[in-house]
């Protein structure tokens, strides 16, 4: 488990205990204290949202070659969006963790293009409408983390090369010096690998 | 729209980390835009990327931090509106969304240009590697057979192409890399219409291919 669960934990009084047919005490704390945002717009609770999330977005943006000020700037900035969208939070498309990921995401896209991230977030409506995840696969996904421990280091080296460092497929195979279509194929083998932790597999 | 080629999955988990060059994350964004299939597998790649968050060594922060977000906490959200207004324009026109961040107009309207070869093309001049370009290509004319310096993404807007690897409809997504040498041809009796993104130029092969890439090159 995490080294530092939410504090005065009493996640499942949360106010809304159905959502999206998972209640909230089969949710991991983390997606628990999100849904309970978007639903009390509770500051205490933003607090240890932030205190959980900002330093690793921070560690997460410094990684992508951001100066260190832009960083604290930015994942500032990504926590204030946290507070803003809770409400538009599904627990039962993702875990707190990758939504968290996907608005920091989107962010330093703009700043790095100095240009609206639009085409990330335009089919968030769309996304509503798509067939919800069932229970059981959100669980499964909690054994991702897990799984990326154990792929072996050139799968998990090229991942890593393309979420941490945000590096292109062309980067990475000039960087380790193999063909293009090798980053591709560990690539994509890692995610099977993944995707099978997540109730995906085929 | 019956989609029958979609994204790799290298190139979702690109999308999801962010990597893609500029041009190449807008044609991914136009297919997911009609694509339930593919926004499924990206759910599972930003999850991979959710994962990494977590995993990830918490850095120290401004001991101020927290204090700061939270003054601002109650201020007006100041951009929330300019969404709205991109979502409306959307509908009075038949480009793909995410394209119309980039022109405007219908696909018939487009200030084409004539690149000879039954062709004609309008650049997008995004920055970064490659190029971005729409591609409206008269029936029965084939692409001078050629393979590429990198990753190429083709997907159809209108019109249908046929090629070894299958046939291309409108919302189907070609996603080659250097392995694949191919010679699309429009297969029906109207233009086909492709947004084209690639991150490194492509290579022409044979005669044809060398006297083409001038116009079609980079
Ligand atoms: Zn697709």
């Amino acid at each position: 488990m995490q080294e530092d669960e939410p504090l005065g934990g009493d996640v499942k009084a949360a106010s809304t205990p159905i959502i999206n047919s998972i209640s909230s005490d089969q949710l991991e704390p983390w997606s628990a204290l999100l849904v309970r945002l978007g639903g009390e717009r509770d500051k205490a609770v933003f607090a240890q949202l932030f205190q959980h999330f900002a330093p690793r977005l921070q560690a997460y943006i410094m990684r992508l070659g951001m100066p260190r000020a832009s960083a604290e700037e930015l994942s500032q900035e990504a926590m204030l969006l946290v507070w803003r969208k809770a409400e538009m939070y599904k627990p039962a498309k993702a875990r707190a963790s990758s939504w968290i990921f996907t608005l920091a995401r989107n962010l330093c896209i703009d700043r790095m293009r100095r240009e609206k991230a639009v085409e990330c977030e335009l089919f968030e409506e769309y996304m509503e409408h798509d067939q919800a995840e069932a229970p059981e696969q959100l669980l499964l996904e909690d054994r991702m983390q897990q799984a990326i421990a154990l792929l072996p280091e050139n799968q998990a080296q090229v991942l890593q090369l393309c979420f941490y460092e945000g590096k292109s497929h062309a980067e990475i195979a000039q960087q380790l010096a193999i063909p293009l279509g090798s980053v591709k194929s560990r690539m994509r083998l890692a995610f099977d690998k993944l995707k099978a932790h997540w109730g995906e597999a085929q | 729209m019956t989609i029958r080629h979609h994204l790799d999955d290298s190139t979702l988990l690109a999308y999801a980390a962010g990597s893609l060059p500029q041009g190449m994350a807008l044609l991914v964004a136009c297919h997911l835009h009609n694509c339930p299939h593919c926004r499924q597998t990206l759910l599972q790649a930003e999850a991979v990327g959710g994962a990494l968050l977590q995993a990830l060594e918490p850095a120290p922060l401004d001991p101020q931090a927290l204090q700061a977000v939270m003054a601002r906490l109650d201020q007006p959200d100041t951009k929330r509106s300019e969404a709205g207004s991109v979502a409306a324009a959307a509908r009075n026109s038949d480009l793909p969304v995410p394209l119309q961040q980039h022109l405007s107009g219908d696909l018939a309207s487009l200030p084409w240009r004539r690149m000879g070869y039954g062709m004609q093309h309008i650049d997008l001049k995004l920055a970064g590697p490659g190029t971005t370009r729409l591609l409206k290509i008269a029936p029965g004319i084939s692409v001078p057979h050629h393979t590429h310096g990198g990753n190429e993404l083709t997907l159809i807007l209108r019109g249908s192409y046929a090629d070894e690897i299958g046939r291309f409809c409108a919302g189907d997504v070609a996603d080659l890399d250097d392995t694949v040498q191919h010679q699309p041809i429009v297969d029906t009796d109207q233009d086909c219409i492709c947004l084209i993104a690639t991150d490194a130029p492509l290579r022409f092969s044979g005669l044809m291919g060398r006297l083409a890439q001038p116009f079609i090159g980079m």
